[in-house]
């Protein structure tokens, strides 16, 4: 099958999208695909972890820490055997490593979902996690979801009062 | 921990309501969180998972979970923790059937109403879990939403300002949710058509399983889809997306029923018709055979070409056929032999009693075959 961007290159990424309830495949050559910003692999049905692990490391010559975790004693090699890592901690003390592996998995690394607050919060913690209630506040009403809606308000102006 | 039975713990998404639930089976969200202070599965110190389980039983006291069943895993016998299983409540991990038993500290809490649930020490210290009858992807999140509020303000959660929660998998990082639902398409398989749909589903950030999850086999036509990605999406694009899809899906499973119904109705019909006669009368049942069976006369009700048959029937049958259902009926252990008698026994005495299928629609049938 030909690009159906160039015309000339066979088409080796088929990127199927949804767009207003339509499904749309798209088959492109890898230039074509990397013009359009479609990663390859980000959106493909089955993510062989240890693939990617395997990978993991062969970035260049300033490799950065490859531990043990302070914390747990993970190592590097120990999350690549196994693909699980051993605690909070390692995901600071892997940072370097786990960025691109997230990015290849998720297809970004910024959480954009709930936003948690600890049991003893600090202001700076409060404000974010009110921030997150207003979000998911605003996407209730949009759904027109009004009972949840009542709920999250509630949940605010509880925060609030408490602040 | 309260000493329970298992009698009806867990079995309220057999009921058989919710939206399409004659092809959707069942919803199922859920939230893995992990405790901050502590090391995750793979590095846990002995004694702490016992002090995690000791942890989540004192918050969950706190929560909608309170009064509801709980069972500390180590200590269940286990006949009770393959029922579980078999119910879909706890992994076959947790529930020691790969061989071992549970570790200490391995942990359910379920509601009074059996709905939701918290699984401590999986994978990740707590998987917050729903599962509901039919497609009910918002309502089910919004239940296991409440109870992550509820754990959240007394357990210290793992959470990184970029990655969201944190777990033991990277795969399951940012909101740790997995949505998943339970669908029956007969008609995809039948039409061939089913390979292009997973693989559609595979395009789009979807993932497919068999009925039992991870690396479980597709028996009866029935498929769990979910959602592949955790991370860089809300908890509500995550479920609408598939919501979405899932729609599509439903959609398509029509489409191919319609085309066998136009092509090739008598060899629809009677292989409907052939499924329930073995299921009504047969007098040994392997649970395999029992869940295609049961697919071909799930079809037929769905599309109202048997009549007077329940979608909780048809539910209840998955659930209760299978071996340590039979077993806890039963009294005792069975063989393998046994079990395919005892099966068979049970399913003829459920569809006697609430599966008839009515006359009419033998009679209707009759009619077009003679006219």
């Amino acid at each position: 099958m030909q690009c159906e961007s160039c015309g000339e290159r066979d088409a080796s990424i088929h990127y199927t999208q949804i767009e207003k309830n339509e499904m749309q495949t798209l088959h492109l050559c890898e230039q074509c695909a990397a013009e359009k910003g479609l990663q390859p692999g980000v959106h493909a049905g089955s993510f062989p972890l240890t693939d990617f692990l395997a990978q993991m490391g062969r970035s260049g010559p300033e490799a950065p820490s490859s531990g043990p975790c302070a914390f747990c004693g993970l190592t590097l090699d120990d999350f690549k055997k196994s693909g699980r890592l051993g605690c909070s901690h390692c995901y600071v003390t892997f940072d370097a490593h786990l960025g691109g592996l997230l990015r290849r998995l998720h297809g970004g690394t910024q959480h954009v979902g709930k936003v948690y607050l600890p049991p003893d919060p600090s202001r700076a913690e409060q404000q974010e996690r009110l921030a997150g209630l207003r979000r998911k506040l605003d996407r209730a009403v949009q759904s027109e979801d009004f009972e949840r809606a009542a709920q999250i308000r509630d949940l605010i102006r509880t925060m609030e009062g408490a602040a | 921990m309260s000493d329970n039975g298992f009698q009806d713990v867990g079995l309220g998404w057999l009921e058989g309501s919710g939206v399409h639930s004659d092809i959707v089976l069942s919803t199922r969200v859920r939230l893995a969180r992990n405790l901050q202070g502590h090391a995750f599965a793979a590095r846990v110190r002995d004694g702490e998972r016992e002090e995690i389980l000791d942890l989540v039983r004192a918050a969950v006291q706190e929560t909608a979970l309170s009064g509801g069943a709980g069972y500390e895993l180590s200590a269940t016998p286990i006949l009770g923790r393959r029922l579980l299983h078999e119910r879909h409540l706890i992994s076959r991990e947790l529930a020691g059937l790969a061989g071992d038993t549970p570790p200490l500290g391995s942990g359910l809490f379920m509601d009074p109403q059996g709905g939701v649930g918290v699984m401590v020490n999986e994978e990740d210290h707590l998987r917050l879990q729903v599962i509901l009858s039919g497609l009910r992807l918002h309502d089910a999140f919004h239940r296991v939403d409440e109870l992550d509020e509820e754990l959240g303000v007394q357990l210290p959660f793992a959470y990184h300002q970029e990655y969201g929660y944190l777990t033991s998998c990277p795969t399951n990082v940012g909101t740790g949710l997995r949505a998943s639902i339970l669908i029956h398409l007969p008609g995809l398989v039948l039409t061939k058509e089913i390979g292009k749909v997973l693989q559609g589903i595979g395009q789009v950030g979807l993932t497919f399983r068999g009925l039992y999850g991870e690396g479980s086999e597709v028996v009866g036509n029935f498929f769990q889809i979910s959602n592949q990605t955790t991370l860089g999406k809300s908890e509500e694009d995550l479920v609408e997306h598939l919501q979405k899809i899932v729609g599509r899906v439903i959609q398509y499973e029509m489409g191919a029923r319609e085309i066998l119904m136009r092509d090739a109705p008598t060899v629809i019909e009677d292989k409907i018709w052939r499924a329930y006669g073995l299921l009504r009368y047969a007098r040994s049942l392997s649970f395999d055979e029992v869940m295609n069976l049961l697919s071909g006369v799930r079809l037929g009700m769905s599309m109202n070409l048997l009549s007077g048959l329940r979608v909780y029937t048809l539910n209840k049958l998955m659930i209760f056929a299978r071996d340590a259902h039979l077993e806890q009926a039963a009294g005792r252990p069975l063989r393998e032999a046994e079990s395919d008698l005892h099966r068979a026994a049970y399913v003829r005495r459920v569809l006697a009693t609430e599966g008839d299928v009515s006359a009419d629609a033998v009679d209707a049938q009759d009619d077009r075959e003679t006219s």
